[in-house]
């Protein structure tokens, strides 16, 4: 459940940002969270249903672009979407394969009045 | 609710405390540096430009970047101490502790070492650890699931830790939560044993993708497990084309000799 830290990460990082530009609520909070980073959603949306009441996050809304994993073949440099980090290169079979993108835990952007 | 775990207004407890040092606890509401929201801000002016109305703010950032700068500066602390680094993970009960313990008690002439133990609860690997002869201090992490790069930047310097050694960190056992967070280690090993399915690599895979060594403990237990080490290791191979293995008993001490032969040569 690294999930709990995690959103706690983000309130501290949304409500700075906030605070700096003199806000008094956070509205909207979007993210990106790559297929292969190591969140799970649903423990995510759980922790920031527990941890946002008492926080400027209280009506936020939370977006979140998940992203796609994509890897290359080390071997045949073929790149392909990916469901995790094992699979072999569809097109030479290679187990040589490296992620490129999927693994982002990112904050976008905030809305806040 | 506390924003960072997530504990309830009390404040999740962490505590370090250095083996052989009674009543040095230090206790601490959390170890990294945030606050708990509850303070109020007294503007002595008024903001005549506060904002009333809704707008973006573009951030951009990576949710784990405090984590990875304490991390770095981890890193630049260890490097101009001339410390080498690991970071142990594992799920509870692969023989983390087992294999640290032999460790030191076969190495202790030849290497510096310190240990960071962390755990959710209890004394007990830091006093196995204190026994076998190395300087320890645990770390409980309450309701933490994992180790932090704070609690390492506040342990080491709790610690003492001397220039031209070895700092081993046991992380909490867990085979998901710590592999998001690096602590500034010089390398990551994974350990999993024989006890464990074969399937461990593919199940959990990030643990298995960011790390550097994968030690496969309890083979001496190999001829009544129907584990198959080749079909486990290339599972992990799947996960990480760059592993590298070390097979051994902490038990009967098989194969540790190649595992100190590895470690002396990452050292030097």
């Amino acid at each position: 459940m690294h999930e709990l830290s995690i959103v706690g990460n983000i309130i501290e990082i949304a409500e700075n940002e906030a605070r700096k530009a003199l806000a008094e609520r956070i509205t909207e909070l979007e993210m990106d969270i790559g297929t292969v980073s190591g969140i799970e959603l649903d423990a995510l949306n759980f922790a920031f249903e527990s941890v946002k009441p008492k926080t400027m996050l209280k009506n936020a809304e939370i977006k979140i672009n998940i992203i796609q994993a994509k890897a290359v073949c080390s071997d045949c440099r073929h790149v392909f979407e990916t469901e995790n980090v094992y699979t072999l290169c569809p097109v030479c079979d290679s187990f040589k394969t490296e992620i490129i993108q999927g693994k982002e835990i990112k904050i976008k952007s905030i809305l806040v009045d | 609710m506390c924003t960072t775990c997530g504990c309830e207004g009390n404040g999740n407890k962490i505590s370090m405390t250095v083996f052989g040092e009674k009543n040095k606890s230090n206790t601490q509401k959390h170890s990294h540096s945030h606050e708990h929201h509850s303070h109020e801000h007294e503007h002595e002016h008024e903001h005549e430009h506060r904002h009333k109305h809704s707008h973006k703010i573009n951030i951009e950032v990576d949710v784990l970047s405090q984590n990875n700068l304490t991390a770095e500066r981890n890193r630049g602390w260890f490097e101009a101490k001339n410390i080498f680094s690991i970071n142990m993970m594992s799920s509870p009960g692969s023989g983390k502790t087992s294999i640290l313990e032999r460790t030191i008690k076969d190495m202790k002439d030849k290497l510096n070492f310190y240990i960071i133990e962390g755990d959710q609860q209890t004394m007990n690997d830091a006093e196995r650890i204190g026994n076998a002869g190395a300087p320890v201090i645990q770390v409980n992490t309450g309701n933490g699931c994992h180790l932090d790069a704070e609690m390492i930047n506040k342990a080491v310097k709790q610690l003492n830790v001397k220039d031209n050694s070895l700092v081993i960190i046991e992380n909490v056992g867990n085979l998901v939560c710590p592999s998001l967070f690096d602590l500034g280690e010089s390398k990551r090993i994974v350990i999993m044993s024989t006890t464990e399915g074969e399937d461990k690599p593919v199940k959990y895979p990030t643990i298995f993708e960011r790390a550097d060594i994968c030690i496969i403990n309890k083979i001496d237990l190999l001829p009544y497990l129907n584990y198959d080490l080749e079909k486990a290791k290339n599972y992990a191979l799947r996960v990480n084309h760059h592993l590298q293995f070390i097979e051994v008993s902490a038990t009967t001490g098989e194969g540790m000799e190649k595992w100190y032969e590895l470690l002396l040569s990452l050292i030097d």
